[in-house]
Order: C-alpha cells, then sequence, then structure tokens
C-alpha cells in the first residue's frame, strides 16, 4: 500500500518552464522549486505507525509482593514511528535546471523533475533554438553591456535612424548565416544541403560558438529600440554584447537594458509558470502540459542514438533533421504568439523571408 | 574468567560503549548491590561450558548474568537517566529467585549443578515464564534516537510534548545529550518553572526544538534572569511572551540582558516604556550581536538620510529594520526613492514597506506605472498609499488598486 506522499511523487516526473524574474539567481528557483514540492510531499499524512507488544503490569490485588504480578499484553502505537522522530517522509526531490538564464536575464527556465532529468539532458543536447527579446538604449557604454554598469563613455545618436539599424542587422546576420553553413559541415554545392537551408534545418554540429538564426528590429524609439533573435549556443553576455556591437557599427554606443527568454525549444512563455505559481498542484498541471513535448525531445534522441547504429552518416543526419524539423515546426512562427500587450509589434516575418534578405 | 560463547558475543557488544547502556540500565543493577555478586560468581564458575544452542529462555538468564556481573562491578554507574518504573520489580524478583534458589540449595547441599543447571526442556510454571525478563537489545550507539524513544522515559515524554526530536538529533551532541537527562529530577522542574512564567503548553515542545540546552541550564540562573526582567517592569505576560518568541533569551546572563537594554534605550533614544514594547515584540534584539544593529543604524541614518524622529517612527512600527539585512534594505529604499519618487516624510509614515519582498514591490509598482495608476502623492487624486501597494494580496490588489484583472497581471509579469 503506497502512501499518498508516494503518490503524489510519482506524479513529479517531467520537465515545464517557470518564468524566471530579472535579479534572481537561477539556483534560488531551482532552491524555491524544490522546497514548495518537499512542503508538498511532507504535509501528506505520514503512513500509520507499527504496533508493538507491550507487556504491562498490573499488581494483583491487595498483595504487594512482586510474585503475584500479572503482565497483561496489549498492542501499542510504537513512539519510534512517530513523524517528530523519523523526521519528514521526503528529504530531496531531483530538480534540474535546462539551459541557464543569468541573474540580469529574466524568461523561460526549464527545469526538470525527478525521470525528466534525463529528458532534460537530451533538450541541452539537441538543437533546439531559443527566442530572446533584447531591449537596448543608445547614447552610453558601460564596462558590462548592461545599463546598470559603470558608464565608460557617452555619445550622441540623432544620426541613428530605423533604415540604417536594420542595414546593420542584415550585415550582422549574413555573417551568422555563413557561420552557420560552416558549422553545419554541409556543402552548399549539392542539391539537398541547399534544400534543408530552405526549409531551415541547417544546425551546428559539435562545438560552435553563439550562432543567431533569426534577427530583428522590432520596436525603435531613440534611444530605445528592442531587438527579437533567435539563437543556438549563445550565452546571455554574448547577447548583451551583441547589443554594443550594434551600437559600435551605427557609430554610437548602445547598452542593454533587458535579456528576455521568451522561447526554449517547445517551451514557450504563455504556458511558463510566474512567482505565484511555484505550487506543488500547479507545477504537476505544467509537467502534463507539457508531457507530449517531453515524449517528442526523448523519442528523437532515441532515435538518434538507435540511428546512430546505422552505417551511413548521412542518413542519420537526415533522420535527426526530420525530428528536430517536427519540434522545431511548432515555434517557426516568429514572436506573433507572446501575448504582449506593451510593446507595438511590426507585423511578423517569417523566419525564411528574414533568411533570404541578403 | 573464561567466559562461554554465546555469552561473550553479547558481552562484546554491550562493552563497545558501556556507559551509555549502562545509565540506562543501571538503576535496578546498582539496587541489586553487591550482595547478589557473590551468589552469581558461584553460578557462573558452575556453568562454565554451558551447550551452544539454548533456547532464549537459558540463554537470557546466562546473558543477563553476566551483563549483572558486569555492571556490578562498573564504577562509574550513575543515576543519570531513567527506565520505565515497571521495569525495575520483575527484574530484581528474578535475581531475588535465583539466589534464593542458590541459597536453598546452598542450605541442603553443595551440589550446584543440579539445582542451577536449567534443562530447556523443564516445564514452569506461568508466573515464572511471565516473570522472564528478555534483557533489551538497546544499541550501545546509535546515529538516531529512534531505538531509545520507546525506552526512555524523557524521550517519550518529550516526544508527546511535541518536541521535534529528529530536528534535535541533527545538531551535533544534542541528541546524546537529551538521552541522559533525568525526567523527574532534569526536565520535569524546568517544565514546571516555564509553565509557571506562562508559557502556553502547545508552545513549549516548539520552544524545546529550537532551545533544547533550556533543560540543562541552572533554575537558580534562569530564576535570576526573570526576576531581573520581572525588575525592569516587564510584566508577567510580556515575559511569557518574549520567552515563547525567542528561546534562548533565558539562557543569556544577567550582565548581558542589561548591556543590551541599555544599548536600545540610549541608541533610539526612546521612553523606557516604548523600549520594552519594542523588546517584547521582538526579543531577538536581545539575543544576537549588536553589531549587525549598529551598522543598520548608521545606514539609515548616513545613507537614507532618516531624521531622529523619522527613525524612532519607523523603529517602534517596525522593529524589524534593526535586524533586516544591510543590503536587502538598501535595495528596496533606493527603488522606493529613487525610481517610485517617493519622499522621506512619506516611508517613514509607512515603515512596512521596508519590510516587504523587493520583488513584490517592484512587479506591483511597474505593473501601476503601465496602467497609469502610479500615484504615490497623498495630496494628488487617485491616491495609492504604500501598505496597500504592499500588504495586499494579488487578487484584491489586482481588483481595487489596480483596477485590473489577475490574469493581465500575470501577462505583465512575464513581460519584465
Amino acid at each position: 500500500m503506497t502512501s499518498q506522499a508516494v503518490r503524489l511523487f510519482r506524479k513529479m516526473d517531467g520537465l515545464f518552464a517557470v518564468y524566471k524574474p530579472q535579479g534572481v539567481h537561477w539556483k534560488h528557483v531551482r532552491d524555491s522549486i524544490e522546497s514548495n514540492l518537499l512542503k508538498a510531499l511532507n504535509s501528506c499524512p505520514p503512513p500509520a505507525p507499527q504496533l508493538a507488544v507491550q507487556f504491562q503490569l498490573l499488581s494483583g490485588g491487595e498483595n504487594s509482593s512482586s510474585k503475584d504480578v500479572v503482565l497483561s499484553p496489549s498492542m501499542v502505537p510504537t513512539l519510534a514511528d512517530h513523524p517528530l522522530v523519523t523526521g519528514p517522509q521526503f528529504h530531496k526531490v531531483h530538480v534540474g535546471v535546462g539551459h541557464r538564464l543569468d541573474a540580469f536575464s529574466s524568461g523561460v527556465l526549464v527545469l526538470g523533475v525527478g525521470k525528466g532529468n534525463g529528458v532534460l539532458e537530451h533538450l541541452c543536447k539537441s538543437h533546439v533554438t531559443r527566442d530572446y527579446t533584447l531591449e537596448g538604449e543608445f547614447g552610453k557604454a558601460t564596462d558590462n553591456f548592461t545599463h546598470t554598469g559603470r558608464v565608460i563613455e557617452k555619445t550622441t545618436y540623432d544620426h541613428v535612424t530605423l533604415d540604417k539599424l536594420e542595414r546593420v542587422l542584415a550585415m550582422i546576420q549574413g555573417a551568422n548565416q555563413k557561420a552557420l553553413i560552416m558549422y553545419s559541415q554541409v556543402d552548399l554545392h549539392t542539391q539537398e544541403a541547399y534544400e534543408l537551408a530552405v526549409r531551415g534545418l541547417l544546425y551546428p554540429h559539435g562545438k560552435s560558438p553563439p550562432i543567431l538564426t533569426g534577427l530583428r528590429c522590432i520596436h525603435f524609439n531613440p534611444p530605445h529600440f528592442t531587438l527579437e533573435v533567435q539563437c543556438v549556443n549563445e550565452t546571455q553576455k554574448y547577447l548583451r554584447k551583441l547589443i554594443h556591437e550594434v551600437g559600435l557599427e551605427l557609430r554610437t554606443s548602445a547598452v542593454c537594458s533587458g535579456v528576455r527568454r521568451t522561447r526554449d525549444g517547445p517551451f514557450k512563455v504563455e504556458n511558463a509558470l510566474t512567482r505565484q505559481h511555484w505550487t506543488a498542484g500547479s507545477i504537476i498541471q505544467a509537467i502534463a502540459h507539457f508531457s507530449k513535448a517531453t515524449r517528442k525531445i526523448r523519442k528523437s534522441e532515441m532515435y538518434k542514438q538507435t540511428a546512430g547504429q546505422l552505417n551511413s552518416n548521412a542518413q542519420v543526419q537526415e533522420q535527426t533533421r526530420s525530428q528536430t524539423e517536427q519540434i522545431n515546426q511548432q515555434h517557426v512562427e516568429l514572436s506573433s504568439s507572446t501575448s504582449d500587450t506593451v510593446v507595438d509589434r511590426e507585423t511578423p516575418v517569417t523566419l525564411s523571408e528574414g533568411r533570404t534578405k541578403h | 574468567m573464561l567466559l562461554p560463547k554465546t555469552g561473550k558475543l553479547f558481552w562484546v557488544v554491550m562493552h563497545v560503549c558501556q556507559r551509555c547502556v549502562s545509565l540506562l540500565l543501571s538503576r535496578p543493577l546498582s539496587a541489586a548491590g553487591q550482595h547478589q555478586r557473590s551468589h552469581l560468581i558461584l553460578l557462573q564458575h558452575s556453568t562454565r561450558q554451558p551447550p551452544v544452542h539454548r533456547l532464549s529462555q537459558g540463554h537470557s538468564r546466562e546473558t543477563w548474568r553476566h551483563f549483572t556481573d558486569h555492571q556490578a562491578g562498573s564504577p562509574d554507574v550513575s543515576n543519570k537517566t531513567d527506565l520505565a518504573q515497571k521495569e525495575v520489580v520483575p527484574f530484581n524478583s528474578d535475581v531475588h529467585r535465583i539466589s534464593s534458589q542458590v541459597s536453598l540449595s546452598d542450605s541442603q547441599s553443595i551440589d550446584l549443578d543440579v539445582a542451577v543447571r536449567a534443562s530447556p526442556l523443564q516445564e514452569i510454571s506461568e508466573e515464572e515464564a511471565v516473570q522472564i525478563q528478555v534483557p533489551s537489545a538497546l544499541p550501545p550507539e546509535s546515529s538516531t534516537l529512534r531505538p531509545y524513544v520507546d525506552k526512555s522515559e524523557t524521550l517519550s515524554k518529550l516526544v508527546q510534548l511535541g518536541v521535534n526530536l529528529w530536528e534535535l538529533e541533527q545538531r551535533p551532541n544534542v541528541g546524546s545529550m537529551l538521552v541522559r537527562l533525568d525526567f523527574h529530577a532534569d526536565v520535569a522542574p524546568r517544565l514546571l518553572f516555564l509553565k509557571d512564567l506562562g508559557v502556553e503548553e502547545s508552545k513549549l515542545g516548539r520552544l524545546l526544538t529550537k532551545n533544547p540546552f533550556i533543560l540543562t541550564e541552572s533554575l537558580d540562573n534562569l530564576e535570576a534572569r526573570v526576576s531581573y526582567l520581572k525588575s525592569n517592569k516587564f510584566s508577567k505576560q510580556s515575559v511569557a511572551v518574549m520567552v515563547t518568541k525567542a528561546p534562548y533569551l533565558l539562557n543569556f546572563s544577567v550582565e548581558r540582558l542589561d548591556n543590551r537594554l541599555g544599548f536600545f534605550q540610549k541608541q533610539l533614544g526612546l521612553s523606557a516604556e516604548k523600549t520594552r514594547d519594542v523588546v517584547t515584540r521582538l526579543p531577538k534584539l536581545l539575543c544576537g550581536s549588536l553589531e549587525p544593529i549598529k551598522e543598520n543604524l548608521k545606514v539609515c541614518e548616513l545613507e537614507f538620510g532618516f531624521r531622529g524622529n523619522e527613525m524612532q517612527h519607523i523603529v517602534t512600527t517596525v522593529p524589524k529594520v534593526l535586524i533586516a539585512n544591510k543590503r536587502k534594505l538598501t535595495q528596496i529604499f533606493d527603488f522606493i526613492h529613487n525610481t517610485m519618487d517617493v519622499p522621506h516624510s512619506l516611508i517613514a509614515k509607512f515603515p512596512q514597506v521596508l519590510n516587504a519582498k523587493f520583488l513584490r514591490i517592484r512587479e506591483r509598482h511597474l505593473f501601476l506605472e503601465y496602467l497609469g495608476r502610479a500615484q504615490y502623492q497623498p495630496s494628488q487624486p487617485n491616491y495609492i498609499s504604500l501598505d496597500r501597494l504592499v500588504f495586499l494580496p494579488d487578487d484584491v490588489f489586482c481588483s481595487e488598486v489596480a483596477l485590473a484583472t489577475l490574469e493581465d497581471f500575470e501577462r505583465f509579469q512575464k513581460t519584465l
């Protein structure tokens, strides 16, 4: 007979997404989620205590002589099974973190619980892209590329127009495209490679520097501007540096005032849990919601592994590309899905259009 | 002396930490005294080579015979721990019985082998069977208190009071200390003292879990400290409340308490009545070190720029500001004063806001700003007071203050 706590624990297996607030270290998020789950598990009623036979002495009548004592057995619950003596039923829940977010950034953070941690590894190894929204500000340059850092220089930005910005972004995109083709190790003179490139299924193999697969400007209101990026293998510091470099290319300087991840693979921001919902009930619901995506990730990795036993390398790439296509197709429309009452957006531009721009 | 094989194992196990076990089982044995010893030694010599396979009855008699011999010989038997009284009676009676048997046989003839070498197939009466005591297999060492809880009166009574023994045994040496306490000599007088003080019985468990060392503090010291507090015109009720909120309070010496009370009165410049009120609401002030408090006061005065009377008002309303984390306090004040543009006078009027979580203040303020309702000046229309900003739960805040739905607020949170 499993106890209620064990039944609840068995439901905690899978992946879910959390919206990390800005200014909070990802470890604190992971720790508070784990302590919330443990609190829910340990608040379940403990299993019934074991009964032990205890012989209790009752003196036999007037005779105070010890020889006439009567031992009567009775079943008494042992204090050794009392929750104050045994402690909580659960001491640890394995909660793992996917692609980390540093303290300055906010956004979707994928966490895995229990058996989901294995799938988390597959997610990290897979070639899913991530979606970021970068807020920038022209006019100053700081030491750590953020608006809170020590200001190093101040510049004017009157000469900056949307046209110039878009030209700079196109140039950066071009450079990234070349890097993508190089690291994906395909020969673009072949027909198959061309078709893959058109469908957007190129991804870097092995170790590669951060590559932006998509880049556009959503909002331009000097000195503030907002960029949207899809990237692979990135760090948030690289993205802030990107803003700085955009400023440099425009012959001014820029700092980053916000990095916000809106998508991590199939995990989007609408379904990420905000701080009020970091409780066991909501987490289990979110795990159930993402179970389909989790299963796909697990299957794609298993497929990759079994396919790796086949002989041809090209076959492997073809099959894994089709798997990645399936995962990526859920999120190929850019950002229009993020419900955002704040920022005005241009009409969404699809990925392929952005690619053929240069 | 040569020990028979079965007994030797038992001997070795017991010898590892003989003190612990001796403390548990010493009472009845010390009562047995020396005069048993001669009989028992006689028995031992006579039964030097018993058969290896024995029923538990004979075995138990053999083993605790060795055990009693070992215990009676040990010099450092102390009476700190206690077993349930019920275990004392049959034990003695059994020893008596054997010795009476032996003396009988002695008087009749010196044929000890016949009387004492009890055959396992020998029939015994019901009373005898019922009175056989198997020695408790208490481990001499254990990493938890679980094996000892059922046997020790102190531990059982503590569990019934609500003391979290699991938490206490994580702390080094506390478990051994609790096992060694004697309920009637140590624990009961102090529990009665706390009850006389006015501490509620339901809170005793939590108090002892936080501070088990109150059970080893001498009663004279405890009474001296309580009388000191009462002489400083703390009412009986407020002393009880203080002890409940700060379990370590009565472990501090009178000089230390005096020193701290004097510091607070001098530094804050409050009247005696107000100092008493502040200390009653946050007795932790008397327990911790004074350095962080001095730093916090300096920060409030110099960095934040609060005037003397504003400081007094803040401390009397929210004493927690004195022991708050300096960095977090600075972060909150910086946001409220510089980003939200709230003047010092208004912050001093609502000091609870300095106690709130920074993320909460930030999210709610940005939401109000986005909606265009961030109005914190009392003179302007649509004024929102700082305490309502911070202390209302989310749904009430959204419906009354922000005039939006909870979903809107959550969607806004995901854009920050």
